[in-house]
């Protein structure tokens, strides 16, 4: 029986090596992006059974997640970041696989390098010690995050030891309206779902919102899909992905580009393919989003109030807890709370066009005083182009400063801390109980919401600011 | 192959970690749930280059004040509780993929995590680790936290081969699922790196195939 068949099965059924019976699937990886926290004791590892990595070529490495993002230049101050660097370093040596240390022009987060070089394409298997490697699944591509025993094995094998998840699609249909970005379509899947709501499930992403979406949005609301407890999320590609990858460094050319094509266009659900759960929203129904509490999906439309603890799902005792962590009380509303910190940045929301949002609203206007910005592109070709485009004169002229590419305050492993106590609006992924630093308080949000907070000091809807300059 | 059997092989194996079989323990209960692992091991301990003395920090902040004085609230820091079994609320280990986690909870002495639902990663680094992850249902957790609650040196026993968890105490029991090949791993203290490093072949004839 030829069966119907979803993006993810073609994906994943023509990477299986080997099926255990009662056991996971043997799954082949096409790409294996390593960074520096989750790699040295896989390559130790490896020492100790003393076998090389099977595939080198295969394997790419970037430093990014505990690296400075001022002074670049200089030696890292941190001595145990420094040595953890050093050890990748000394690793993609030995083993010989490409490394794209600090200060190199192709150095970046991994998960904004790996599709700026065409490391990514539709079709492949895709994995990194970082939950957010579901990234990659915007290309139509099967990516996601695996842990450091993992990394082990991928180096050592090339392969991964997998069950294979059930199949979900989520459909947003018609068209989102004016200030309404891909990370709010993320926030807004994610307050729906709550953070356990695909957990088991792989997702793939479906209808007109996403058909219309860049390729940078798609990677934003494909990196979320962790959040909601999905082993990853996919969009199947077509002519906008196409045009992203054509004449990237890694991407096949010639007739092998031809090739490629030709099977890229069969990566598409079949009518009639059956998902084990399928959900649908109205995409107009969409507002800007922020949240409110200890995790991404405690978010809620920027206008609303802040739910009673009889309205959440699960229990009230973790959300009054949340609550009490975040300083807020059940029916505040969220807009006009005084803010200290912004932070412009992370695999979620530090691409080119996630600059373009943050500088349309602070153009001639000014950074607010009581607000310590950091903006910090995903990579050096970020980086580079926010130069040659003018948004760092205008970001400048806003009183802002560029600072330079890394993992930065999304984790808060490098010195980019937001103080106990502090609020931050901040683009990146998790709003965890000291994720951007010990006792810091993290409202999620878009690129938007972040710039309106930096320039009036509180919580702002961006459409008030949006009135004429954004047609 | 059979069931989540091995393949046969001379070069079979060192142990990966301690083999699990039966475990029985009192249970250390912590009725919070979506723990995530940015609480488990916050990331500016993710420093270190080898797997050692991730225990300390486990649940630092909620563990310890700023001034590195310990929370006298907190579970951890209460001594009616101990056992090497950890007990949590639903969603355990959601958030980012560090394995660092999973060691953690294994270097403070934890063998198995019990709660009603668990995120992947955090599941499946427990597993390559040693650390047993039981998923019961919402209502038998329940009993377990009642249970410890009213007699902090209730034993509970974690049955890998039978897949069950009983609260000797009352007697009350539930089973859990694993699956077979992932159990044998368990139960013989194996790795998967060693299962396919026996299969390398027939990996190597698969990556001639793959276009890219
Ligand atoms: S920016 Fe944050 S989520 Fe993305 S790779 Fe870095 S640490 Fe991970």
């Amino acid at each position: 029986m030829s069966a119907k068949k979803t993006l993810f099965d073609k994906v994943w059924d023509s990477h299986v090596v080997h099926q255990i019976e009662n056991g996971p699937d043997v799954l082949f990886i096409d790409r294996h992006m390593v960074h520096e926290v989750t790699s040295p004791v896989a390559f130790l590892g490896l020492k100790n059974r003393g076998i090389r990595v099977l595939h080198p070529e295969k394997t790419f490495a970037t430093a990014d997640h505990n690296t400075p993002t001022i002074n670049q230049h200089l030696p890292v101050a941190d001595p145990l970041s420094a040595n953890q660097l050093k050890m990748l370093e000394e690793n993609a040596n030995e083993y010989g696989i490409s490394y794209w240390g600090l200060g190199h022009e192709k150095n970046g987060i991994v998960h904004v390098v790996g599709p700026e070089y065409g490391i990514t394409v539709p079709g492949a298997t895709i994995v990194c010690g970082d939950s957010h490697t579901s990234t990659h699944g915007a290309f139509g591509a099967i990516a996601f995050g695996i842990g450091t025993s993992e990394v082990e094995m991928v180096l050592a094998s090339q392969c991964i030891m997998q069950p294979k998840p059930k199949r979900m699609r989520i459909n947003i249909t018609g068209e989102l309206q004016y200030g309404v970005t891909p990370k709010d379509v993320a926030l807004f899947i994610i307050s729906k779902l709550t953070t356990s709501g695909a957990t088991g499930y792989f997702v793939e992403y479906a209808g007109d919102v996403f058909k219309n979406m860049t390729m940078e949005g798609r990677m934003t609301v494909c990196n979320l899909s962790i959040e909601m407890g999905a082993r990853g999320g996919m969009i199947a590609p077509d002519e906008t992905t196409f045009h992203y990858i054509k004449g990237r460094e890694f991407t096949p050319k010639g007739a092998d580009w031809d090739t490629a094509m030709d099977y890229w266009q069969t990566l598409y659900t079949d009518e009639d393919a059956i998902f084990d759960k399928e959900l649908t929203f109205d995409g107009s129904s969409i507002e800007p989003m922020i949240t409110y509490g200890t995790n991404p999906g405690m978010g809620m439309g920027i206008s609303n109030d802040i739910p009673t603890s009889d309205m959440v799902q699960g229990g009230a005792t973790t959300y009054r807890k949340s609550l009490q962590y975040m300083k807020f009380d059940e029916g505040d509303s969220m807009i006009g709370k005084p803010i200290d910190f912004v932070f412009l940045g992370s695999c979620t929301n530090g691409r080119i066009e996630d600059f373009r949002a943050f500088a349309s609203i602070v153009k001639g206007r000014k950074k607010a005083d009581n607000v310590t910005a950091w903006l910090v592109p995903g990579s050096h070709k970020v980086e580079s182009a926010i130069k040659e485009e003018g948004i760092l004169d205008v970001l400048t002229e806003a009183g802002f400063e560029l600072r330079e590419p890394g993992c930065s305050a999304c984790l808060a492993m490098n010195d980019d801390k937001v103080p106990p106590g502090k609020l931050a609006v901040s683009t990146s992924n998790r709003n965890f109980e000291g994720r951007q630093g010990p006792g810091s308080r993290t409202l999620l949000a878009s690129p938007l919401v972040a710039a309106a907070a930096a320039v009036t000091g509180k919580v702002t809807d961006p459409r008030e600011l949006m009135k004429e300059e954004f047609v | 192959m059979a069931n989540g059997q091995w393949p046969n092989s001379k070069k079979q194996k060192k142990m990966a970690y301690d083999k699990f079989n039966i475990l029985t323990s009192t249970a250390v209960p912590l009725p919070i749930e979506n723990v995530d692992t940015d609480q488990i091991i916050p990331a500016r301990f993710l420093k270190a280059i080898e797997r050692k003395g991730f225990g300390d920090n486990l649940f630092r902040d909620w563990r310890y004040n700023q001034d590195n004085s310990p929370k006298e609230d907190f579970v951890l820091n209460d001594a009616t509780y101990t056992g090497k079994i950890l007990v949590g609320g639903k969603n355990f280990g959601s958030g980012s993929s560090r394995e660092h986690a999973a060691w953690a909870v294994y270097d403070y002495g934890f063998r198995c995590v019990i709660s009603s639902f668990f995120a992947d990663i955090f599941r499946g680094n427990c597993l390559n680790i040693g650390v047993l992850p039981v998923q019961v249902s919402a209502e038998f957790l329940q009993k377990i936290f009642g249970e410890i609650e009213k007699n902090p040196a209730a034993e509970f026993e974690v049955n890998l081969p039978e897949q069950k968890v009983t609260i000797l105490t009352t007697g009350e029991s539930e089973s859990f699922h694993i699956n077979d090949y992932k159990k044998g791993n368990m139960t013989n203290g194996f790795d998967d790196i060693d299962y396919l490093l026996n299969i390398k072949d027939s990996i190597q004839e698969f990556a001639k195939t793959r276009p890219f």
